[in-house]
């Protein structure tokens, strides 16, 4: 199945998305800010890259934006993690080169649902 | 599938009250008027983890009250909103209340409803106005989605004209994901529109030049639609529009359909349904870890190490293995040795034997070192910086000098300095309720401070350091110090002294720690009523620690605290008592003597007591505590250890001192069960089991049985 980096500072919720990812059969490697990211991002390959917008060091916007710039994550699907439904936030993620977002709170199912759309 | 969310749980609340301290910390430090951006945005960021975990593991109430906060926060960030000393106020309540619900949350316990609602209306009058805006967008959109709903039930299909642009790709979106997905709404065919394809030489890869006339019949609802798009809808030129009933067929696509369409349409659309139906998701790992509910832990049970702490275990456990090889191999070496010494031993095999030994020795001295570093390495995990603790100290003098109307400066050092997490947990009250103290009774108003010649603000010092196997922390002020003649006329008429008894200074200090006694003149909701300090002391004693008080009239009191460092390992005094050793924590011992048969009297009805010096203590026979015959009724030359039990100095009669050591304290309870006279057990170098004394349970124990008669005075 794919290999997916999960990004965000809060320990429950990387907990919560990288079980639940694994439990639909997925590898995941954990990061807890966009800098550490985007190290592993370097050193290894990555079919998905789901991310927390707001985070300390580097948030989920630049680190979409340092992703695109990299040779290797031209394509790869990048889903931001946003508590704001704001239009202004999501577009935000979009003009950065996200693939898409999905809106916390958000149930394992739905996560899932979110990461088949761009898996399959 | 399903997942016991209730498994994250603990680390949500663990980075929940992470959270709260950090908002609590920065709300403190921001400066009413000009609010620094950054720390906003710090603020911001913990309460939106907050927000976001809460509704993720389904607090919802937590969830929409840290949303009002946000929606505060947000407003300051972006300017629109001034940062008045009201706002932050009302905002550090929140905290308290957003605690307050965690914690109920937490415990699954009931939570006081009046309280959140009091401070949600408190908050939503600070953002009305900006906030009657945002909730009448809301319903704006709500009704218009609700209206499009409308309109879409009944339909038996949709045409989608998708044109996308030639970059959409760029995004990592892929129109096959979103086909495959209309097709679980129905049956969905494609027709594809090549002419905008370019000449091969010409063709960029990354580019999208196709575009689709999509037709999908079922019961999906517009609004499933745009949610397939709704990541693209601006990388797109999309219409959706309903099919006439029943004839889809009818529909056809207005694109021009090159020759190349029927293939494009298959290679497109068709390995759609053979990957969905590869696709289902294995769940079973998850569904078995799922059904093992984790119980519920109202104390915290987890503990947060750093990786450098890991690592240096790590790196000590090396260190062993190489030890314990190095070890190994002297052992074989001596093995073979001993062999060749038996055919014939030589003055060189004896060189050789003394070689080995010698490394032998070498690795035992290593070994000994690798177990005290690993023990040291271990300990630490256990440990975190005191600023757990001191944390909570510029909130609580922020608020008391506002209400007490006085001003003071908080200066905090050695936060970084560790103590025991059991430990930290239950010291954290006693530092509050002697800080309260500080600023309650010992710092005086500016007037006042003004009058004596001080400067108008007062200062409060919260210092931390090692010593020894010790932890010291200091509270020093420098108000009005205690009032000795004050002190000195309550404790006579609380009847703790008497009108004759000729007190030092450190003691008339001391009695403030007595049971009931209380010098302020007028009782304050701030430092309680009078019942504090005696049990400040008294969990201070608990912990195995001690507390005293230095003070100077006019100059201020310093409060010292003397912890240590760990629950686990207590530093103790080997004593034989019968046939039994056991362990005195030597925390608790003043000093060991020789009896003196001439020192001994024996009141009346009363207990024996021994001239120590200058005073009269208590002598206290292990052997009558223990029931065991007496061997030296008369205890000439017997051995007696002076311990300190509530203050006052009690001597025990033991039969024989062995050295002082270490041990792991090992908990009665768990393992048998409570015994009045002992704190625990541990294990002897020797393999042999040792109790260890609870000197206040040896007292007790000696009282009832001298009040039954059964230790003769």
């Amino acid at each position: 199945m794919a290999r997916i980096l999960v990004v965000d500072d809060s320990a429950s919720m990387r907990q919560m998305v990288a079980f639940t990812l694994k439990g639909a059969g997925h590898e995941t490697i954990e990061a807890s800010d966009g800098v550490e990211a985007l190290t592993s991002a370097k050193t290894g390959r990555f079919d998905l890259v789901i991310t927390d917008v707001n985070m300390p060091n580097m948030d989920g916007i630049t680190l979409t934006k340092e992703l695109r710039s990299l040779p290797n994550y031209r394509f790869t699907p990048i889903l931001t993690l946003t508590t704001e439904s704001s239009a202004e936030k999501k577009m935000a993620g979009k003009q950065a080169g996200a693939t898409g977002w999905l809106v916390k709170p958000f149930n394992p199912d739905q996560l899932l649902a979110t990461a088949k759309k761009v898996l399959g | 599938m399903s997942i016991d969310m209730s498994q994250f749980h603990e680390a949500f609340f663990e980075e929940s009250f992470e959270g709260l301290g950090i908002m609590e910390s920065e709300l403190l430090t921001l400066d009413v008027g000009a609010g620094d951006v950054e720390i906003i945005n710090t603020i911001f960021r913990a309460a939106h983890s907050i927000k976001g975990g809460a509704g993720t593991f389904g607090f919802m109430n937590v969830s929409e009250f840290t949303h009002v906060m946000e929606t505060l926060l947000d407003e300051m960030r972006d300017g629109s909103r001034d940062v008045t000393q009201f706002a932050v106020d009302s905002l550090l309540e929140s905290v308290d209340v957003l605690r307050t619900m965690l914690e109920s949350a937490r415990d699954d316990a009931e939570m006081d409803e009046d309280m959140v609602a009091a401070r949600y209306a408190v908050l939503n009058g600070i953002l009305k106005g900006s906030l009657e805006g945002a909730s009448s967008n809301e319903a704006e959109e709500s009704v218009v989605q609700a209206v499009e709903g409308d309109n879409s039930n009944g339909k038996v299909g949709w045409q989608i004209t998708f044109i996308p642009h030639t970059d959409l790709l760029m995004a990592g979106n892929d129109p096959v994901r979103m086909f495959r997905a209309l097709s679980e709404f129905g049956e969905l065919t494609s027709v594809v529109d090549c002419s905008s394809l370019q000449p091969f030489t010409e063709l960029v890869p990354e580019d999208l030049y196709l575009s689709w006339v999509l037709t999908l019949t079922g019961t999906a609802a517009k609004a499933d639609i745009e949610e397939v798009f709704e990541w693209v809808e601006d990388d797109c030129d999309l219409t959706i529009t309903p099919l006439p009933k029943l004839e889809p067929s009818q529909n056809t696509p207005t694109v021009v359909a090159e020759p190349a369409l029927e293939t494009i349409q298959s290679a497109a659309v068709s390995p759609v349904k053979k990957v969905l139906e590869e696709s289902p998701v294995s769940s079973n790992a998850a569904a078995q870890k799922a059904a093992v509910k984790p119980k519920k832990t109202t104390e915290s049970a987890s503990i947060r190490v750093g990786i450098d702490k890991v690592d240096e275990i790590i790196n000590l456990v090396g260190e062993l293995v190489i030890t314990q090889s190095m070890l190994d191999q002297a052992g074989e070496d001596l093995e073979v040795n001993a062999e060749a010494a038996s055919m014939g031993g030589d003055s060189q095999s004896q060189k050789r034997n003394a070689d080995i030994l010698l490394r032998l020795s070498k690795g035992l001295a290593q070994l000994e070192r690798n177990t005290r570093e690993l023990q040291d390495g271990v300990m630490r995990i256990r440990m975190l910086p005191i600023s757990f603790v001191f944390s909570r100290m510029p909130r609580l003098v922020h608020d008391l000098s506002a209400k007490l109307d006085k001003k003071i400066e908080l200066l905090v050092s050695g936060e970084e300095t560790e103590l025991d997490k059991t430990v930290m947990e239950n010291i954290g009250d006693p530092l509050v309720h002697l800080v309260r103290n500080a600023l309650d009774h010992g710092i005086e108003t500016p007037d006042v401070r003004l009058a004596a010649g001080k400067p108008e603000v007062g200062t409060l010092n919260l210092n931390a350091y090692h010593q020894g196997g010790n932890v010291i922390i200091e509270i020093k002020d420098d108000g009005a110090g205690i009032n000795k003649q004050k002190v000195r006329a309550k404790a006579i008429e609380k009847g703790v002294i008497s009108e004759t008894d000729n007190l030092t200074d450190s003691e008339i200090n001391h009695l403030i720690f007595a049971p009931g006694f209380s010098t302020a003149e007028v009782v304050s909701d701030v430092s309680g009523r009078g019942v504090g300090m005696d049990v400040v002391k008294t969990s201070i004693n608990k912990l195995g620690g001690r507390v005293v008080v230095e003070s100077e009239e006019g100059k201020g009191s310093v409060f010292t605290i003397r912890l240590p460092l760990t629950l686990a390992i207590l530093d103790g005094q080997l004593v034989t008592v019968g046939k039994e050793s056991y362990v005195i924590p030597l925390i608790a011992i003043i000093e060991s003597l020789q009896v003196d048969r001439s020192q001994i009297n024996a009141v009346a009805g009363k207990a024996e007591v021994y001239k120590l010096r200058d005073e009269y203590i208590p002598i206290i026979r292990a052997r009558a505590v223990f029931g065991l015959e007496e061997n030296n009724a008369d205890l000439h030359d017997s051995l007696m250890v002076v311990v300190e039990v509530d203050g006052a100095p009690v001597g025990i009669i033991v039969d024989d001192l062995q050295g002082q050591q270490q041990v792991v304290i090992k908990s009665l309870e768990t393992n048998y069960r409570k015994v009045e006279t002992m704190s625990g057990a541990t294990i002897l170098g020797d393999g042999t089991v040792a109790l260890i004394w609870d000197v206040n349970g040896m007292v007790n124990v000696h009282k009832k049985k001298l009040n039954n008669g059964v230790i003769k005075a």
